[in-house]
């Protein structure tokens, strides 16, 4: 595209608009970097604190993104294609905790599942489980508010599908199971990816439902965003270090996003209209 | 005592910022305005002095202890520090970065205690509610949090392995009102000042 294109296309003050609204986002970061102190970074990366608390977030964070495939994935597909009563309710309820503040649904969740809490207590009285304070506490935190954005993301990829394949194969005599393996999911993998990976992002960040709900123990729960706020009042270089580190991850997965994110997913199927 | 102050000084607006003494340093050196600052350990008012953010020296205008927090009831029957090491009780702590946190293992240490808490809490107050809400069955807080808090219940621990807890007080380099900032300093030290805080459970200096 040549540069008159491109200005015909968008007229000049929504342009510069939009170079302040990208400084605005880059500020902070360029910011952050430039008050890392990277000669120590190595020292700070290494650190047994800084690999724990790495090493428990890519645990539970992973842990968070399946259970969100697995138990999101037949929520999309029931909002999606059922019309039932009470659906927007129930879509509501499911992304909530996209838009509730994170220490809210932490609060929430330690009403609910803390060991006096309305389910917690039988939990406790029934199974001697206790969940706050252990790492399943962490993934159940993370996969509280991620997974949301799996179901949004798969639901929507669902919508847009054409349903006259569905309907072939129903007519062709599939059962629903088999239209959804051989028909629906390979037409949303790539949705399915996308929702999958900033379910992940979302998880990995997660920081309020954690330490309010989980609590703080390294090894245990103290993931790196919680290792992150504890270290900015002790030592904040060694916090930046660890800020740079999530902002690299976050970086690497929006990149190889791209075009998944920013871009209609496409029905790709196998046979051709 | 900010009601209290207003009346000795009514064209003063206060108003208050409530965090963890950490949070609160970390703040300040990264330039939040404020007038006036106390912290719940000389340490951490140090790095303050040290920083060239103080216009006065500090004052200490109240001290805490530390006290064995338990839910009401005292459930677990926890009797001496000894106790919190025990397997069967949930004990939550203060995160060591905070001066509770610093404060508690200087106890625990002092009393050759070795405790594995489960979750490091990042100021006094969590530490409070977890136990309040029955989450956890004990932890280490000041005098002056089980004495506001209808839902615990205080364990002494022996003076000799007690801390003091000494809270300074300053005025700030930047303050915009240096005035009333050294008329509230000097109320906290005065006759009124001092009985308020003894009957919020702080001892006074």
């Amino acid at each position: 595209m040549t540069r008159r294109t491109a200005s015909r296309q968008v007229p000049r003050l929504a342009v510069a608009v939009a170079v302040v609204t990208v400084m605005f986002f880059a500020l902070p970061l360029v910011g952050m970097a430039w008050r890392t102190p990277w000669s120590s970074a190595v020292e700070y990366l290494t650190s047994d604190r800084t690999l724990t608390a790495l090493r428990l977030s890519l645990w539970s964070s992973m842990w968070a993104a399946m259970l969100s495939v697995a138990f999101g994935t037949p929520l999309a597909w029931l909002l999606a294609r059922v019309d039932f009563r009470g659906r927007n309710v129930v879509r509501a309820l499911a992304t909530l905790s996209m838009v509730l503040p994170p220490v809210v649904g932490g609060v929430a969740l330690f009403f609910a599942l803390g060991r006096r809490g309305l389910v917690g207590q039988y939990l406790d009285r029934w199974f001697d489980v206790q969940l706050p304070f252990t790492t399943t506490a962490v993934v159940i935190a993370q996969a509280f508010v991620a997974m949301p954005f799996f179901v949004v993301t798969v639901e929507a990829a669902l919508h847009q599908l054409d349903p006259r394949h569905e309907d072939a194969a129903r007519t062709l005599g599939a059962s629903p199971w088999m239209i959804f393996f051989r028909v629906v999911l390979p037409a949303i993998k790539p949705a399915m990816t996308a929702g999958l990976v900033l379910a992940w992002a979302r998880a990995l960040g997660e920081f309020g439902a954690t330490m309010t709900f989980a609590g703080n123990f390294p090894g245990t729960t103290q993931t790196l965003p919680l290792a992150v706020y504890l270290s900015l009042e002790s030592n904040p270089e060694e916090a930046l270090v660890q800020s740079m580190v999530l902002v690299a991850i976050s970086l690497a997965v929006l990149i190889g996003l791209r075009d998944r994110w920013l871009t209609r997913p496409t029905v790709t199927s196998g046979s051709q209209t | 005592m900010a009601e209290r102050f207003t009346t000795v000084a009514p064209d003063v607006d206060i108003t208050f910022n409530f965090a963890g003494s950490s949070t609160l340093v970390a703040q300040l050196l990264e330039g939040a305005p404020a007038d006036v600052v106390a912290t719940a350990d000389l340490v951490h008012m140090e790095r303050l002095a040290d920083a060239s953010l103080l216009a006065s020296r500090p004052a200490v205008f109240a001290t805490n202890t530390a006290v064995i927090a338990v839910e009401k009831g005292n459930p677990f029957s926890v009797r001496t520090l000894a106790d919190l090491a025990r397997g069967d009780i949930k004990v939550v702590l203060c995160a060591p970065e905070v001066p509770c946190g610093t404060y508690a293992r200087q106890i625990l240490d002092k009393a050759r205690v070795t405790l594995t808490p489960r979750s490091f809490e990042e100021n006094v107050k969590a530490v409070v509610t977890k136990i309040s809400l029955g989450e956890a069955d004990a932890g280490i807080v000041y005098a002056t949090d089980t004495a506001s808090s209808a839902a615990l219940d205080a364990l002494d621990i022996d003076p000799a392995l007690n801390i003091e807890a000494e809270y300074p007080v300053a005025v700030l380099k930047d303050a915009t009102n240096g005035t009333a900032a050294r008329a509230f300093i000097a109320f906290l030290a005065s006759t009124e000042g001092r009985s308020i805080l003894a009957s919020h459970g702080f001892g006074t200096p």
